[in-house]
């Protein structure tokens, strides 16, 4: 901190680099809840955000930044992944938020490169009594496609809906249905691709 | 952070620029929203500029000491207002980062504070800015000081005990 209270880690010195967040703050930032809300609530789902008014930069994908400007605050600790390292002082600036140092310390987890994604039992998992002190994952994949792929069963949806998903290392699949006895401890995971959301709560279950 | 980030871009923050800069801040954030839109209008060239932050209205706690010494105790928490601009030039670069901190809710205020303190920054407009719009927004505040240091004078007591003989 400083005598004007502006926190900023080491290295972020050269504002001018920075880019805008949310034109809208307020609008912006209720559409972009509205979204997440919904994908929590339909797995599998496309959603498209209202990113197309943040201009992050790269290699932030549009609706990973506005999830970021949207959630994540003083009490949410980050933690990025080597590709996303030149977007930290982009995050801290808009967000506040702290950089976690280890993948177990995030309550979010951005990750711009989906095949060097940690093993998933690194990220919190949350406890027995507190389910919801667990990482929620950001994942910036290569893209999103309906009607085939995996299928996805659970609460939310009807009976099954098929997503497809490029760009995933085939161990996340593995990885994520060994976390499914540990229920209600797990992990929230949204996979965005470019304006594009779509969520895979710890409570849907995914069979190959 | 030191406050050496908070410098113009590319250019390490010598104590000079920094004090410099401290100076201006004082008073443009104690300046009042109408002054500083009529010193806006009355400015000739406006620059392109782009918003770093919108303004955002927050609390922030305001610590004092009793008599400035003592332990520091929290006084209370005050509303505040911030902005962040950055002033684009001709080419469509960012050139300086302004931050605007002011008492109140008033958005275009903090706003303002943020595009002068960018503008500030800039040495090729730093002299007639200074000297039109820094220099009298100092001088009335001083005078204002002045006025209200006096009017509290006129109404000073001394005590004083008389020495007793017993």
């Amino acid at each position: 901190m400083n005598a004007l209270g502006l926190w900023a880690p080491a290295g972020t010195a050269d504002f001018a680099r920075l880019e805008p967040g949310f034109a809208e703050p307020v609008h912006d930032a209720q559409e972009t809840f509205r979204a997440v809300l919904d994908g929590m609530a339909f797995p599998g789902r496309i959603k498209w955000m209202p990113a197309s008014r943040a201009q992050p930069p790269a290699p932030l994908g549009a609706a990973a930044a506005a999830i970021a400007l949207t959630l994540c605050d003083l009490d949410t600790p980050l933690w990025l992944d080597r590709n996303l390292a030149p977007v930290a002082a982009y995050l801290a600036f808009h967000c506040g938020a702290p950089l976690a140092r280890a993948p177990a310390e995030a309550r979010f987890a951005f990750v711009g490169d989906a095949a060097a994604l940690p093993p998933l039992d690194a990220f919190a998992l949350g406890t027995d009594e507190y389910p919801e002190r667990s990482s929620t994952l950001v994942i910036e994949i290569g893209g999103l496609v309906t009607g085939s792929g995996v299928r996805l069963v659970g609460p939310g949806i009807r009976e099954e809906v098929r997503l497809g998903v490029a760009g995933l290392p085939a161990r996340f699949w593995a990885e994520r249905s060994a976390l499914g006895e540990l229920f209600p401890r797990g992990l929230d995971v949204l996979l965005v691709s470019g304006v594009q959301l779509a969520a895979l709560p710890r409570s849907t279950r995914v069979i190959l | 952070m030191d406050e050496a980030a908070l410098a113009a871009p590319g250019a390490p923050a010598d104590e000079a620029t920094q004090e410099a800069r401290r100076g201006w801040y004082a008073v443009l954030a104690k300046a009042s929203l109408a002054e500083l839109d009529a010193v806006w209008d009355a400015l000739a060239e406006k620059p392109d500029y782009r918003t770093l932050r919108h303004s955002e209205t927050g609390l922030v706690m305001v610590r004092g000491r009793i008599g400035g010494t003592g332990a520091a105790f929290n006084l209370g928490e005050m509303t505040m207002t911030r902005a962040a601009i950055q002033v684009i030039d001709a080419a469509g670069n960012v050139t300086y980062t302004g931050f605007g901190y002011v008492a109140g809710r008033a958005k275009r205020h903090a706003q303002l504070v943020a595009l002068f303190d960018a503008l500030l920054q800039d040495p090729v407009r730093h002299g007639a800015l200074a000297a039109s719009v820094v220099v009298p927004l100092a001088e009335r505040q001083a005078a204002m000081k002045a006025v209200r240091a006096a009017a509290v004078m006129a109404s000073k007591v001394d005590f004083f005990t008389m020495v007793r003989g017993e």
